[in-house]
């Protein structure tokens, strides 16, 4: 019993920082680069990425039984982009402003390689329950990395957090930063932090 | 062809480029810029594929989604004719021209996944570009796609011999580089209209 929960916490916490999918692994970085503008942005997208991670998850795992190996890859493709068609309409009808701010990075989730890998990778060897969190696991690891990014963006190149001014007026905000170069140089040096934490803690 | 056909070329070309200023298709810009000669090779797929699914995708949506009233369904749709048109490009080309299909081998599959293809068909139609537009706008990205991973990868073959500082070896240097050249890309905004 103690071993299960081991495992099933290990499942959930190896996508936040072991198996960080955009910090470590590199993938899902067309959306992480295009839509960290903003926090609010950044947090949109997480969430309907975690969203459509969880639901493809869950239901590769339980049709699993069913669907021939050859013919994955196309089964996983229809059931991802059901789900995205749903959030692409939820978020159309509840959130208008955010889909308009996220635009062709709604519908093009189905080609955020998080998703189809693991599909691919865990959830059509698993059950359920293991799918479901690391479904969870990955998407909060893809949340938190792209909310770090786009407070860092926001604040630097706009002085404020979630809308609201954090470095006061005398701040004269870096624009450099919520236009695309910044995205690359960001990311670029957060890389780069994560890389000289690690070799110190190693030594 | 007429002032607005090159305006929108140059546009999905250089001020709206595909990779340094959309942000679509960064994986083969980032994983198969290493050699000038294998960018090349990719830069030519993704033109060939880029205006083949963007006529196919087109000619769905205004002829099937449109009339039969299943808009909704175009994620689907789209996805699914990308991917069984690389299929099918890829066992034309292995039949019909070895060369070609030699060249571009295995980066064919690759573009599948792409998500500069998907996201150039998604755009002609929110831009509700005609057939002609749809096509020279798929022309213009992907000619925007070559510039950039080609320029891009004989810059990283420099960065071989180039002094770096230790933790941003790697990935970190390259992201930077990527940082600067979108920003000469960025001093060409509003050049070509929005």
């Amino acid at each position: 019993m103690q071993d299960r929960i081991l495992y099933l916490w290990n499942t959930f916490y190896n996508g936040i920082l072991r198996e960080n999918p955009i910090l470590r692994l590199m993938i899902g970085l067309c959306p992480t680069l295009a839509v960290s503008t903003s926090l609010t942005n950044s947090v949109g997208m997480g969430l309907a990425t975690t969203f459509v991670l969880v639901c493809s998850n869950l239901t590769v795992s339980l049709i699993r039984p069913f669907v021939p190996s050859g013919m994955r890859i196309p089964v996983f493709i229809v059931v991802i982009s059901t789900f995205v068609t749903t959030v692409d309409y939820m978020m159309l009808a509840y959130l208008p402003g955010l889909h308009a701010s996220l635009g062709v990075f709604v519908p093009l989730i189905v080609v955020n390689c998080i998703i189809l890998g693991r599909a691919e990778a865990f959830a059509y060897k698993n059950d359920a329950l293991p799918a479901v969190l690391d479904g969870l696991g990955m998407g909060a690891g893809f949340l938190l990395a792209i909310s770090l990014m786009g407070s860092i963006r926001e604040i630097l190149g706009n002085g404020t957090l979630l809308g609201i001014s954090i470095l006061g007026q005398s701040y004269n905000p870096v624009t450099l930063m919520i236009l695309p170069p910044g995205a690359f140089l960001v990311i670029g040096f957060l890389m780069g932090a994560l890389n000289m934490m690690t070799k110190k803690g190693a030594k | 062809m007429g002032p607005e056909l090159l305006i929108i070329l140059f546009s999905a070309m250089i001020a709206n480029n595909i990779i340094l200023i959309r942000f679509l298709g960064l994986c083969p810009f980032f994983g198969v810029s290493n050699k000038v000669e294998t960018s090349l090779s990719m830069g030519m797929a993704v033109l060939f594929v880029m205006t083949l699914a963007t006529t196919v995708s087109w000619t769905i949506y205004y002829f099937v989604l449109l009339p039969f009233d299943l808009v909704f369904l175009r994620t689907v749709f789209f996805i699914l004719v990308i991917a069984s048109l690389v299929q099918l490009v890829e066992i034309f080309m292995k039949k019909s021209f070895p060369v070609l299909y030699k060249a571009l081998g295995v980066y064919l599959p690759l573009i599948t996944t792409n998500c500069a293809i998907l996201g150039t068909a998604f755009l002609t139609v929110d831009y509700k570009y005609n057939l002609i537009e749809s096509v020279v706008f798929a022309v213009g990205v992907s000619l925007g796609f070559m510039l950039a991973i080609v320029m891009f990868a004989s810059m990283r073959e420099r960065l071989d011999t180039a002094p770096i500082p230790e933790s941003l070896k790697g990935y970190p240097i390259i992201f930077i580089l990527a940082s600067i050249m979108s920003l000469s890309f960025l001093g060409f905004a509003g050049m070509f209209g929005s």
